[in-house]
């Protein structure tokens, strides 16, 4: 079922680039007003500039990892829109690090992106959304937290502590329309898994049932689907994309 | 622009004259957490910002959110 989103106002953390950018196209093609998050404002100009549907979208640079920052973009965003309807939390970061080496920096680093930061986004949509009656909310987390992989384990923590808020989340508002749910990626072609050595990809792409690495475009269609109607009675649910992945 | 007084009172559907500094949350049925909720969005949209987590649990008499306000350089 095609989601029409005329008329919807969505945010997409880290949208600059690999799985958040598809979101964009995607919730834009679809014909919602998209917000574009992301640290870099020259980044998120410039991905906005190079898109088709630039003029359904509008920059919002901000740190996720930064309460006050994340609190003047929804204030800018409400101002700027009056409304939020779907947000997606796709900023993260993910560094390699055996539980030895994993630096205090490191530590910070990975949770206040990739969980305290979704959670005080989810704090302040949860307000724009319960005023406008309502609102979809979804969750960037990975196979990694359902399932662990080794030299993860901050990383792991975090995205099994996105699984944990959006549940409970879920329960707390659904009550005011808003839904959250959570997709889980496998290995998705993007800047976060450029790095990974040719060996290691091939012993990787041979855990995955459909034989092949994802792409960011494999991940948008589910989100598109959660943020607009045909997800009306979905909530609380963590959605692997993997291509049946076994780690 | 509405007084603090006036805010207070719409969103608690409250007399304006029981709008003291020393009214406290939960002191009286009228402010319960439901009515707390609703008192933010009118604060908010009143006076033109937006309060983090941290404000509304401190919103604990209208004294301290008259305090808070001033952090917005407000004077209500
Ligand atoms: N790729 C995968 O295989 C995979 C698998 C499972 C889950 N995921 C999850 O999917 C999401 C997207 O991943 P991806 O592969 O698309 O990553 P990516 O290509 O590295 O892009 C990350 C995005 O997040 C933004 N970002 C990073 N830190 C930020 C911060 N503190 N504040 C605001 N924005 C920030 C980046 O923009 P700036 O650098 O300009 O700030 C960029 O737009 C992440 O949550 C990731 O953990 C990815």
């Amino acid at each position: 079922m095609a989601s029409d989103l005329s008329g919807r106002v969505a945010l997409v953390t880290g949208g600059t680039r690999g799985i958040g950018r598809a979101i964009v196209l995607a919730l834009a093609g679809a014909g919602a007003t998209v917000f574009v998050g992301g640290r870099s404002a020259e980044a998120v100009e410039a991905m906005i500039a190079g898109s088709a549907v630039a003029d359904r979208l509008h920059p919002l640079p901000f740190d996720v990892a930064d309460p006050a920052a994340v609190k003047a973009a929804f204030m800018a965003l409400q101002k700027q829109a009056g409304r939020l309807d779907i947000l997606v939390n796709s900023a993260g970061v993910l560094k390699d690090a055996v539980i030895e080496m994993t630096s205090t920096g490191l530590m910070a680093e990975t949770l206040a992106t990739n969980l305290t930061g979704t959670l005080t986004c989810c704090q302040y949509a949860v307000r724009l959304m319960g005023r406008a009656g309502g609102g979809s909310i979804i969750n960037l987390t990975s196979i990694i937290g359902r399932v662990g992989y080794p030299g993860h384990t901050a990383y792991g923590a975090a995205k099994a502590g996105v699984i944990g808020l959006t549940i409970s989340l879920a329960r707390e508002v659904g009550g005011r329309g808003i839904r959250v749910n959570a997709v889980a990626p496998g290995t998705i072609e993007t800047d976060m898994t450029a790095g990974i050595p040719d060996d290691k990809r091939a012993a990787l792409v041979e855990r995955i049932a459909l034989g092949r690495t994802g792409q960011p475009e494999d991940v948008a269609p589910l989100v598109l689907f959660l943020a607009g109607d045909g997800a009306r009675y979905i909530s609380g649910q963590v959605i692997g994309v993997d291509g049946a992945m076994a780690m | 622009m509405k007084s603090l007084a006036e805010v207070f009172a719409e969103s608690l559907m409250i007399d304006a004259a029981s709008v003291v500094d020393s009214l406290a949350y939960q002191s009286i049925k009228e402010w319960d957490s439901v009515a707390h909720m609703v008192l933010v969005t009118a604060l908010e949209d009143n006076f033109d910002i937006m309060l983090d987590a941290d404000d509304i649990v401190a919103m604990s008499s209208v004294a301290k959110v008259r305090a808070i306000l001033a952090k917005y350089d407000i004077t209500a």
